[in-house]
């Protein structure tokens, strides 16, 4: 990967379609337009030229965008050619433009590059990989949001505030003869504890962004035959679990993905809970187990004509949701253990519209469906739980330098979620904020 | 007049703080130098305000002197005010600052040189350079046509290149008031294809100090006892003054405003970049129009010299307009003006051309230190000057010029890093926020940090190294004391200092870094703490007060190491380096980085550059091994 090739790569997707987008992006850009098109178009703006191969045979008359950099997409000479979309027109072109030099671009180059220049920052290139991985609509919208810059704008104004925050304790300790204000190390000590409440609100999400970003993990839990199998098929809407008459027939777990209201969920349906049979069903039911402590919400799963049971009993709580399934059969108890149940016939389909409600419901609950800034990676976390901890530190330091290490240690934390922080950074505001100079 | 050729080992061109500093440390380190300048009886000279130190700039000083530099022991030798600054802060950010007798200073620096052996003071000005085949330098020209032929030389000439001074609409020539520019030399450098660039700089009128009303003013006095610079002072001999205080009114701020076109640098003819921290009076009334006053510091220029330095009225206005500004303040309506305050440019060489031994990258042997390299102040320049001396001499005896300073050992590292990686924007100055192990870079250790490395150098004399291995004998003895010593809660209690009852026995080291505790409290349970002179208490504090910061510090730094051992060759073509952007090689290719660590201290170098140069650089080793 050089930055000096210049480099192409169809944008539509590789199906025909009408329309096919090509890009480019590099040093070459113009002279491979002028070679394709006769000349230059002006720049930005649509035209509609005749693309010829080398040899001048006419290969599709085509829309071209010239964007000169840096004002372009990855800060490089980029275009985009629209092309009919036939197969042999885009080879025709891919082939013209490999001869005039330029090769196919590798997967996520472009971003690459314009990450490069400057063009975006590490959390917005991240965004624009997630819009490319993007399963749902909920994970889209936070993708976008992310590649917007949604994410670099708030960690970057924190960062800038910081920075302040820094100049002005750095002012006070170098300054000090210079009859500057006298409160400049109590301000610092107190806009850091301010600074902190903000991004520990921010850390205290539940991780919402990040549970988008991977998708949620639903367990289906309950004895045997409790017909688990039989309700995973009636969501998913295909037999995904073979369902028998036999108790213990599921022993591994079984997964389906889902997409409820925008939201990926992967559903789990585990083998039953009950005294193993042998050495594999005890091996199923310890993943089972640990399955539902893993999982955002459990799907504790009873029969309408079976009291229940012990095992199952002990996964019910407030946060659990309670099925009786089979009511079909036999009619379900309103509560158990004093949590409302809802009542559900796999069978006959009965209950599973408001099963699917609350599902969603709880799926949306637990992302926040993508919705304002949600940090979405480990990383993000991290670094932000890090800069947290040292303004925390900086709010209780016994002296100015002290305050500035961990304000300069924070601030360097942040820094690594967006990109770099210099000294001259900081001294600029000093010199912007105070009158310096004796 | 023509005469013979002369030979030295090194020559040094400029009597400056960076040439004096720079021309004792190579004779120190055994090399035949000789000091060439324009006045003998300039040698020393302080161009601006009459002090030495500072916060940064007394971190610079102490690490002078922990190789044997003469400045702190000049400024000593002339101190008649002395403060500690930042006092009520930190032992890693106070700074030790000597107001100096103007004449004092220039001679005891000259005596210092004088007995000095192994260097050669002339009179005389460089006018041009001599290069051999190979492009190495050979020898340095006079004005009289003298060829002085040397292994290795070290131009330290300041602001004389090409200086020019402004007073309101007058401006001429100058290399300060009373000297002459240095234009031979900028000619030859720029023969050469050396990247100039200009700044400027200015200072206050000078008062007559006869004609102040004293008795108006606040007086400030120093702190009682001085405390010396240089750890080779027992005591600051000379009678103590104090300086006074005074402000800018409204009206001084009106009369500037009115008369703003008189100023050089305001009606247009000063284009050089001047220091944020440095700031004329007309600038500071303009950027802060908001503030009505601005503090002044009168602070005397000698015990029989009736010269006040008006610290914080630096000008360009003309002569007219400074009368009327001087006397608009309190306590200065009648004082006289001994010399009109003026702003001057000058050419500096962009220092990124050089290498961390200060040498000229494109020019074997031939060094540069001090406001040449685009620095301001006594302090940065002398710092550099004792770098480029030991190096020289080195260079001059056949061997390398490898005498260097990390950041995380000294400021002089941070200022020669900074110095030949960011280049400069505007005049340089040493700040301790530039510093990232400010922490453990203290003007008390400085000896502890450097001396060693001094005498591996051969700067450092027999007398300094002795008194320094007693020292750090003693200290190490005593941190080792002070961490296996201790005692229980309970015991604690009993001397009034209460910690946690929680069983665990705290060590002394321990007990010191609480906070505001009373010492006279820890002295009674550890009485052998009272045995202890101030100087090794005062490393038993700092350490105890930062240990868990440095603890953190010494754990990034070894993480940094690694990056810091990733040499960059001086041959790698950074256009050959795949994933760079234009800019970004444009950068790294002004700043030439030594190592993957120092090319990440680069102004503007991205993350995503970096982490490409590290591939880069993994694969070459690569291929080669
Ligand atoms: C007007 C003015 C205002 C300043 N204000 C401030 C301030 O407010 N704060 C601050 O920190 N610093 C200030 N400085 C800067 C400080 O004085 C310098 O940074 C410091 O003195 C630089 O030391 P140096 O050794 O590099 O050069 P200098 O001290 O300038 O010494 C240069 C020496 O070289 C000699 N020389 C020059 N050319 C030749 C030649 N061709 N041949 C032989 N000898 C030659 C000269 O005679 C002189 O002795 C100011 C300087 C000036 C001139």
């Amino acid at each position: 990967m050089s930055a000096a090739d210049t480099i192409y790569a169809l944008a539509s997707g590789a199906a025909a379609g009408a329309v096919a987008v090509l890009r480019l992006s590099g040093p070459g850009t113009g002279e491979a337009l002028r070679g394709l098109a006769g000349s230059l178009p002006p720049a930005r703006r649509a035209s509609l030229r005749r693309l010829r191969a080398p040899d001048g045979e006419i290969l599709d008359h085509a829309l071209i965008l010239w964007f000169p950099g840096p004002a372009s997409y990855t800060g490089e000479d980029a275009a985009e050619l629209q092309l009919h979309g036939g197969r042999s027109v885009i080879a025709g072109v891919m082939e013209a433009l490999t001869a005039a030099g330029l090769r196919e671009a590798e997967p996520g180059e472009f971003t690459r590059r314009a990450f490069l220049h400057g063009k975006m920052d590490l959390t917005a290139a991240e965004g624009i990989a997630d819009l490319v991985a993007a399963e749902t609509a909920a994970q889209r919208r936070q993708a976008l949001h992310q590649a917007d810059g949604g994410l670099a704008k708030l960690y970057g104004g924190w960062a800038e505030r910081l920075a302040r925050l820094l100049a002005h304790q750095e002012a006070a300790i170098e300054f000090a003869e210079d009859g500057l204000p006298t409160d400049l190390d109590a301000k610092a000590r107190a806009g850091a504890g301010e600074l902190r409440a903000e991004i520990e609100a921010h850390l205290a999400d539940a991780r919402r962004g990040e549970l988008l970003r991977e998708g949620l993990v639903f367990a289906i839990i309950g004895a045997p035959n409790a017909g688990k199998s039989s309700l995973l098929n009636a969501l998913v809407g295909r037999d995904a679990a073979i369902v028998s008459a036999r108790a213990g027939t599921t022993r591994d777990i079984v997964e389906a993905r889902l997409d409820l209201a925008g939201v990926p969920v992967t559903l789990s349906d585990t083998a039953g809970l009950r005294e193993a049979g042998d050495e594999i069903e005890a091996e199923g039911i310890k993943r089972a187990e640990r399955r539902a402590q893993e999982a955002q919400l459990v799907l504790t799963v009873f029969a309408a004509d079976q009291p229940p049971d012990a095992e199952t009993l002990r996964w019910v709580g407030p946060e659990a949701l309670v099925l009786v399934n089979k009511c079909d059969l036999a009619p379900a108890p309103a509560a158990i253990a004093e949590v409302p149940v809802i009542a559900v016939s796999a069978r006959e389909g009965i209950g599973l519209a408001t099963l699917r409600d609350r599902l969603a419901e709880a799926a949306l609950r637990l992302t926040g469906a993508g919705q304002g800034n949600q940090l979405t990676r480990p990383r993000h976390r991290a670094a932000l739980t890090e800069a947290a901890t040292l303004l925390a530190e900086a709010e209780g330091a016994a002296l100015p330098e002290l305050t500035a290490e961990a304000l300069r240690a924070a601030l360097f934390a942040l820094g690594r979620l967006t990109g770099r922080v210099g000294v001259e950074e900081i001294l600029d505001i000093v010199f912007r904020d105070f009158c310096i100079g004796k | 007049m023509t005469g013979a050729d002369l030979t030295f080992d090194v020559v040094v061109v400029g009597g400056g703080h960076a040439g004096c500093e720079a021309a004792a440390a190579a004779a120190r380190c055994g090399a035949r130098t000789l000091l060439l300048t324009h006045k003998i009886e300039t040698i020393g000279e302080m161009s601006c305000n009459p002090a030495i130190g500072g916060v940064g700039k007394g971190h610079l000083v102490r690490e002078i002197d922990a190789l044997d530099g003469i400045m702190a022991r000049a400024a000593d030798a002339a101190a008649i005010h002395v403060k500690m600054l930042n006092l009520s802060k930190g032992p890693a950010v106070r700074g030790p600052r000597a107001q100096a007798d103007r004449r004092l200073y220039r001679e005891a620096v000259q005596a210092l040189l004088r007995d000095q052996p192994g260097l050669t003071i002339m009179a005389g000005g460089a006018e041009g350079l001599e290069l051999d085949q190979a492009g190495g330098l050979a020898a340095i020209i006079t004005a009289d046509g003298q060829r002085i032929r040397c292994g290795a030389a070290i131009i330290t000439t300041g602001t004389f290149l090409r200086g020019e001074i402004h007073i309101g609409e007058k401006r001429f020539p100058a290399g300060r008031v009373g000297d002459a520019p240095a234009i031979g030399l900028a000619l030859a450098f720029e023969r050469l294809g050396l990247p100039l660039a200009r700044l400027k700089t200015g200072t206050p009128p000078r008062l007559d100090g006869r004609t102040i009303d004293w008795a108006a003013l606040e007086a400030q006095p120093g702190d009682d006892p001085p405390e010396p610079l240089s750890w080779m002072t027992e005591r600051i001999t000379n009678r103590q003054v104090s300086c006074g205080i005074t402000a800018t009114t409204p009206e001084t701020h009106a009369i500037i405003r009115a008369n703003l076109e008189s100023s050089a640098v305001y009606g247009g003819r000063i284009q050089g970049v001047g220091p944020r921290y440095c700031p004329s009076i007309e600038d500071k009334v303009v950027r802060f129009a908001d503030r009505e006053r601005h503090q002044i510091f009168l602070e005397p220029e000698g015990l029989d010299d009736p010269t006040v330095y008006p610290n914080g009225i630096s000008t360009s206005l003309s002569e007219a307009v400074q009368e009327q500004v001087v006397a608009s303040i309190p306590g200065l309506t009648k004082a006289r003006i001994l010399r009109p305050g003026y702003a001057i440019e000058y050419d500096h060489i962009d220092p990124r051309a050089l290498t961390l031994a200060l040498e000229m990258r494109e020019v074997p042997r031939l060094f540069l230190a001090g406001q040449i390299n685009g620095t301001t102040g006594y302090e940065e320049a002398g710092a550099q000057g004792l770098m480029a001396g030991i190096n020289a001499a080195r260079r001059a005896s056949g061997g390398d010029p490898d005498a260097s300073l990390t950041r995380s050992e000294a400021y002089i590292g941070v200022l020669v890093d900074d110095l030949t990686l960011q280049g400069v924007s505007e005049p340089y100055r040493m700040l301790t926020a530039r510093a990232e192990h400010r922490l453990s870079l203290r003007a008390d250790n400085a000896g502890l940090r450097l001396t060693e490395r001094g005498i591996a150098w051969g700067c450092v004399g027999s007398e300094r190294a002795a008194r320094h291995r007693a020292f750090a004998t003693a200290v190490s003895a005593a941190l080792a004391r002070a961490a296996t010593d201790g005692a229980s809660p309970a015991a604690l209690s009993g001397f009034g200092i209460t910690v946690n009852q929680d069983g665990r026995r705290r060590s002394v080291l321990e007990v010191l870094a609480l906070p505001s505790l009373a010492l006279e409290k820890i002295e009674a349970a550890f009485p052998w703490l009272r045995d202890l002179g101030p100087p090794i208490r005062t490393q038993l504090e700092a350490e105890a007060l930062y240990a868990p910061y440095l603890r953190r510090q010494e754990a990034e730094r070894r993480l940094l190491e690694r990056e810091e051992k990733a040499n960059i060759a001086t041959t790698l073509d950074f256009d050959a380096v795949d994933g760079l952007s234009a800019e970004m090689r444009q950068r790294l290719k002004a700043a030439r980085p030594a190592t993957l660590g120092a090319a990440g201290r680069v102004q503007g170098v991205t993350p995503a550059a970096l982490a490409a140069l590290a591939v880069h650089l993994r694969r070459d080793a690569q291929r080669f091994t």
